[in-house]
């Protein structure tokens, strides 16, 4: 029953995303993309990409790009809402929790270790991400034959730029985008 | 809740109060791009500092819960807007306001992609994007190290560390990761109200 398992793994990303924005992102790589097999890494950089260029929150696309990718309309909603399920309860445990304590000090604990760990994470799946953009294969080792310099040419200006200037991302992601549609095209 | 708020809401509690509410959230999620913390500080800017709503000091809590509690954090703070302002009903009108666009948007986008998907020109434009997404992951993930090592926590600078390690060169399962990383947080609670006592 592919919406069941959906649901259920969606629910398991929502549960286990500490951290906002990109922490869903390593938990999603995990489930769908190793342990369930439903879209391949390829896949995965392209729903991170759509993610980005569209508005609404990140987890919330990706959800829906990877559920519609693997089960159609209804599959995009069911994941959506898998990821959200989780949520409710939560935050609405919590809240009850803050009035009548003022605090949530227990989880701010928690919350405490898991920032560091979240950002250890969120850095291996831009590792990941980085090393399928440049060698076309997403873990270590690599073929050194498959290094891309253009890509990481590409890479390296917009992270340059970035830094430098604090310039919107997504005028960064369409000039990147731009630039490297011609330049691979060509060189293809 | 305070009474001053109460009171708002009643009187705001109108078919007309509801549409407001839904329409706002919509248009918040439908044209952010970014997500986020990009929505929840668009989100203070209406409900806190033009409709009055809800106080600064009501919003800062719900940007905490939202950011104690797991999943996404735009969804989180709209759970609790609504929430804290209509009950149930209000918590479903910005759920639904939050998810509505992106679902729309998204579903358009992957018809597409299906047809796309192998084309040359597509796939070009794709890893040049790709390649802009990865410095904008690269400077994000520079910027959060930064505000770990910042703190000269030796504890948490080496759970960094080892977390991505775990991740990136042993493959050790995420939820295993952040499973442990709470229990490590319980232990560090108990103990510290065990010295407390």
């Amino acid at each position: 029953m592919i919406y069941l398992n959906l649901f259920i793994n969606f629910f398991q990303i929502g549960l286990f995303s500490f951290g906002g924005g990109y922490a869903v992102l390593p938990i999603i790589q995990n489930k769908i993309v190793e342990t369930m097999n439903w879209i391949n890494m390829s896949e995965f950089s392209h729903i991170i990409v759509i993610s980005q260029i569209t508005p609404g929150p990140i987890g919330i696309n990706c959800a829906t790009f990877t559920g519609n990718k693997i089960a159609g309309y209804l599959g995009g909603l069911i994941s959506t809402f898998g990821c959200i399920v989780p949520s409710c309860i939560i935050v609405g445990l919590l809240a009850l929790f803050y009035k009548k304590y003022n605090n949530v000090s227990i989880m701010q604990n928690i919350l405490k270790i898991l920032r560091p760990v979240s950002v250890g994470l969120i850095a291996a799946a831009c590792g990941a991400i980085v090393l399928l953009t440049i060698f076309n294969k997403e873990n270590l080792p690599v073929n050194l034959n498959d290094f891309n310099l253009i890509a990481t040419i590409l890479i390296g200006v917009c992270l340059f730029v970035l830094r430098k200037w604090k310039i919107n991302g997504i005028f960064v992601i369409l000039a990147s985008g731009l630039v490297g549609s011609i330049a691979f095209y060509f060189c293809s | 809740m305070n009474n001053k708020s109460k009171t708002n809401i009643v009187k705001h509690k109108s078919i007309r109060f509801y549409f407001k509410l839904f329409l706002s959230t919509l248009i918040l999620s439908a044209f952010t791009i970014g997500g986020g913390y990009v929505i929840v500080a668009l989100m203070q800017k209406k409900f806190v500092s033009k409709y009055k709503w809800i106080t600064e000091k009501e919003m800062l809590d719900y940007v905490a819960i939202g950011q104690s509690a797991p999943g996404v954090l735009a969804i989180n703070v709209s759970i609790l807007i609504g929430y804290n302002l209509a009950g149930v009903l209000g918590a479903v009108i910005t759920i639904f306001g939050t998810i509505i666009p992106p679902l729309v948007i998204i579903g358009v986008v992957s018809y597409f992609y299906t047809y796309l998907q192998d084309n040359i020109w597509f796939k070009s434009i794709m890893l040049g994007l790709q390649c802009g997404v990865a410095a904008i992951m690269i400077d994000v993930v520079i910027n959060m190290i930064k505000n770990i090592v910042k703190d000269k926590n030796v504890l948490m600078t080496i759970l960094m560390i080892i977390s991505f390690i775990l991740i990136m060169f042993l493959q050790v399962n995420v939820i295993v990761i952040i499973l442990a990383s709470i229990l490590l947080g319980i232990l560090i609670t108990l103990k510290k109200r065990g010295i407390k006592k």
